[in-house]
């Protein structure tokens, strides 16, 4: 069992991870990753949602009636994102203010209906919750890979501390401000699911075509 | 009307919902295969998004805003804490009476596009731009042309990214890249593109 356990926790940050393999919930992960302060919010913010609805709905389970499910899951789901959203504003206001829709997004981010559909309809409490929690957590990890590379080579800083010191305040790093863009976060996301297939080649997709080869040239 | 007009142009291209704000990422990725498909969602996607947007508006104005339920005698009332699960219960029953209505009244229209209704309810870009219409504080009319040109702005990026991807599967890409990977990036390129916008005001 504990065994069990482990996995659940642990198998979503690489070998399953929802980001990189299940193609879940990649709009906030592109959105809020161009400081890593912000990435760690939403991390946390999605593990908890994640977490909670999906024991809420586990509890739930043989109570909700199949045809209105996509329903009940909402309403748990919004339920928990606008407490969320609620201690955002009273506690931070200003990482709130650099989310602002992205924290009501989160009840459209897949991973929370993924996870609650395949995974919490058929287990027991305690298992989804852990595995809320590592969905969440692989979700993070990616976040804030993307959000340190983002961060530290856009703004020469790591949380808003300088690491690199930039040209502009006299050191000697020439920022690239292409990092701090949107299109930046596809790229930095592409090569590391490059990263993640190279170290996992079980993970790579198979072709739809194949470049023939010809002898003798 | 200038204003609408500007509003339109900058929600179609210089803020485009899928390429600069990253929204209803998933199902462009893993719609984008096939421009015909491609086309179907983007379609749909518009005329929900073009429903729902001037729809939560109205929500807001009438029942949720601070002191807006002074009609119905509450005038201290403030909902807006409520705003989350009400737009997304009114997108939820919008793509729910959407899809009857199709079934019963253009069932060709409905056979076409009928696969895609279900999963539009979770697009995040339809919550996102109704959220957007929120923190910006459109009116009525401004709610209307946001709803209409963020989806048409969506539907397009859908639609050019697949025309890309017909041909991407062609070629030759390192094996990690594969998929999903390759598809990132060209996505990336396409927002670098689309960013060329930005400095365009009418």
């Amino acid at each position: 069992m504990a065994q069990k356990r482990r996995e659940l926790l642990l198998d979503p940050l690489v070998d399953n991870n929802p980001i990189t393999l299940q193609v879940l919930g990649i709009c906030s992960a592109l959105a809020v990753t161009s400081s890593l302060k912000v990435a760690f919010v939403m991390a946390l913010a999605v593990t908890f949602v994640t977490a909670f609805s999906s024991l809420f709905i586990s509890i739930l389970r043989s109570q909700i009636p199949s045809s209105i499910r996509i329903i009940v899951q909402m309403v748990i789901i919004a339920s928990l994102v606008i407490l969320v959203d609620q201690v955002l504003k009273a506690y931070a206001f200003e990482i709130s203010k650099t989310l602002s829709v992205f924290v009501g997004l989160i009840i459209t981010n897949c991973i929370v209906m993924g996870r609650a559909e395949a995974f919490a309809m058929q287990n027991p409490p305690g298992a989804a919750f852990l595995d809320g929690i590592g969905n969440g957590m692989g979700y993070g990890l990616i976040l804030m890979m993307v959000g340190v590379i983002r961060e530290l080579f856009g703004a020469g800083s790591l949380f808003g501390i300088t690491i690199l010191e930039t040209v502009n305040n006299g050191g000697w790093y020439v920022p690239n401000g292409m990092l701090l863009l949107p299109p930046s976060a596809f790229f930095v996301i592409g090569l590391l699911i490059w990263g993640f297939r190279t170290w996992k080649p079980a993970q790579v997709e198979e072709r739809e075509f194949k470049i023939q080869t010809v002898e003798g040239h | 009307m200038e204003g609408l007009i500007s509003l339109a142009v900058k929600a179609v291209f210089v803020e485009n919902l899928a390429l600069s704000f990253f929204l209803g990422m998933c199902t462009f990725i893993a719609v984008s295969k096939k421009i015909s498909t491609a086309l179907g969602l983007g379609i749909s996607v518009m005329v929900v998004q073009a429903i729902t947007v001037p729809t939560n508006n109205l929500l807001l104005t009438y029942l949720l805003k601070p002191g807006a339920l002074a009609w119905a005698g509450f005038p201290d009332v403030d909902l807006t804490f409520l705003g989350l699960i009400s737009y997304i219960g009114v997108i939820a029953a919008m793509v729910q009476i959407l899809e009857m209505a199709l079934d019963k009244y253009f069932p060709p229209l409905y056979n076409a596009l009928g696969i895609f209704l279900p999963l539009i309810t979770v697009n995040c870009a339809i919550l996102g731009g109704s959220l957007f219409m929120v923190e910006r504080d459109y009116n009525f009319a401004e709610a209307a042309t946001y709803g209409v040109s963020s989806g048409f702005g969506w539907a397009l990026a859908i639609v050019a990214m697949a025309g890309v991807r017909e041909k991407l599967k062609y070629s030759d890409v390192p094996d990690g890249l594969q998929g999903l990977g390759i598809t990132f990036i060209t996505a990336g390129l396409m927002a670098m593109a689309f960013m060329s916008f930005s400095g365009v005001k009418l």
